[in-house]
């Protein structure tokens, strides 16, 4: 009996406006497992990855997450699903007047019952495990794009999801940044076993950490696979995106 | 493109409604957040009360050397204080307190919650279901609510100073005589029902503020316009929300004297 995907989006279609997104997306992802999502600018990635935890609501079809239909649900149930995802937003998204320690202890102060001292024993051992423990009492603006991302994966690990959903991770890094939160995405996987999903049209990032790579155009996925099995599709819009 | 001005803003103004029912829906449900309200009522209070206490003395002190030299044509130079007071307690110092809170508070809460959703930040705290209206918006508003009042109190207090002292300076009025003169003519309900009224524009300032912060799309640019729109729109609504409430309160309570 195989097991079932943790996340599974079945023939999602999403219009603002006039302006139709997604046209008939269908995604599988199984537990334990990285997919990457890439395709040029205004594919719909973010939108598709925004119905996974329900900041976006299809206008047709499923959104389900461990078993759960994430588009019927909504207040109590919904955030029950959503506590059980963390979310790497694009531009950090951390909240700027708070400083590093606050911005983990926000999250954890309201969703545990652990102690003042559990809770910054967790705080400063998340922060060791991305490298950044000496940044505690600073304030985002302090900090460098990558430092940024580094900390906002800290707040979204910070309570132990089972899926982690980034969007575009390693966006304005340089080369060495990018080569760093990718391999901190890699040992999050193998160490802590989290199911992901990852928008991203960086080809070093999705090389690093792609169990499973879809390329979006138009609102459809054009083809999956592995990296080299994408880049051999016979698309000129894949062509255009790899420069072949 | 079909839509008109008008339509515009009869679908802005529905939007607005049925934020401000989210509001009632939501202010009285869980989670409580106490420790942000604090806060919140700290941004509002101590740091406007430096601007409301400028706003009071300077209302008092120019009211009283405007009025003196028509009351003294007229031989009733003895009324000023009486005078003083009910036109700062009963209608420009609540307005004038809500109008100058409105410029300040509005333009800083479009923004700051503006900020907050281009950053993706209200998103953040939307997936860690951490319940972002209960956060941002609720405790703004009571914030707002319970020290527009309390600021209002205080400039009302400023302006009677700055206008005995005015006084003094003119006519070496005895601070005795000029305090029971002012409040002799005042009631009670005059002070509870002008300052209460300005409950009713903390949640107008606050309320549109908040919507128009919550619900922009875009940059840096449409930030700007949300702040804009946020100190415009709620003086203007302030100022229409007090010609019905003075209405209402003459219907009810009857005029000074009645």
């Amino acid at each position: 009996m195989t097991e079932a995907p943790v996340i599974e989006l079945r023939d999602v279609y999403k219009s603002f406006g006039s302006n139709e997104v997604l046209k008939g997306v269908d995604l599988l992802v199984e537990n334990d497992t990285s997919a990457v999502v890439m395709g040029g600018s205004g594919s719909g990635k973010s939108v598709l990855i925004k119905h996974i935890v329900g900041l976006l609501n299809p206008d047709k079809g499923q959104i389900i997450v461990n078993g759960k239909r994430v588009d019927q649900l909504v207040g109590d149930e919904l955030d029950t699903v959503r506590l059980t995802i963390g979310y790497l937003f694009q531009s950090g998204a951390l909240f700027d007047s708070m400083t590093v320690y606050e911005n983990l202890d926000f999250f954890l102060e309201r969703h545990s019952s652990d102690s003042e001292s559990e809770r910054a024993e967790r705080i400063m051992e998340t922060l060791s495990w991305v490298g950044l423990p000496e940044k505690r009492d600073e304030f985002p603006a302090q900090l460098s794009g990558g430092q940024k991302k580094r900390i906002a994966l800290a707040r979204a690990i910070i309570m132990e999801p089972e899926i982690l959903l980034y969007d575009e991770p390693t966006t304005g890094l340089d080369p060495v940044s990018v080569r760093s939160v990718s391999e901190l995405i890699v040992k999050l996987r193998e160490e802590k076993g989290v199911t992901s999903v990852t928008i991203t049209h960086d080809l070093l990032c999705a090389e690093i950490i792609a169990d499973s790579i879809h390329f979006l155009h138009e609102g459809r996925f054009l083809t999956s696979g592995s990296l080299d099995e994408v880049r051999r599709y016979n698309h000129a819009a894949i062509a255009t995106f790899f420069g072949n | 493109m079909s839509t008109t001005p008008v339509k515009d803003f009869l679908s802005d103004f529905g939007d607005l409604v049925r934020f401000m029912m989210r509001f009632f829906n939501r202010f009285w449900r869980r989670p409580f957040e106490g420790r942000e309200l604090l806060r919140q009522m700290d941004e509002v209070g101590s740091k406007s009360f430096l601007l409301t206490s400028v706003t009071g003395l300077s209302i008092g002190i120019v009211m009283a050397m405007q009025s003196r030299g028509t009351l003294i044509r007229f031989g009733a130079e003895a009324v000023l204080p009486s005078m003083l007071a009910l036109s700062i307690v009963k209608e420009i110092g609540p307005v004038i307190t809500a109008l100058v809170l409105a410029g300040r508070l509005g333009a800083g809460i479009g923004a700051e919650i503006g900020s907050m959703r281009v950053t993706e930040q209200i998103d953040a705290l939307e997936v860690a279901a951490l319940k972002p209206f209960h956060f941002l918006v609720v405790t703004r508003v009571l914030a707002c609510m319970i020290m527009f009042p309390i600021l209002t109190l205080w400039t009302d207090s400023i302006a009677m100073f700055g206008g005995y002292i005015e006084s003094l300076i003119a006519s070496g009025i005895d601070y005795r005589i000029f305090i029971s003169t002012a409040f002799e003519s005042l009631r009670f309900s005059d002070v509870i029902i002008d300052t209460g009224k300005t409950a009713i524009f903390g949640f107008i300032v606050a309320i549109v503020s908040c919507y128009l912060g919550f619900h922009v799309r875009g940059g840096t640019r449409e930030v700007g316009q949300a702040a804009m729109r946020a100190v415009v729109g709620s003086s203007l609504l302030i100022l229409l929300a007090d010609v019905v409430i003075v209405r209402l309160s003459l219907l009810i309570f009857g005029d000074v004297g009645s």
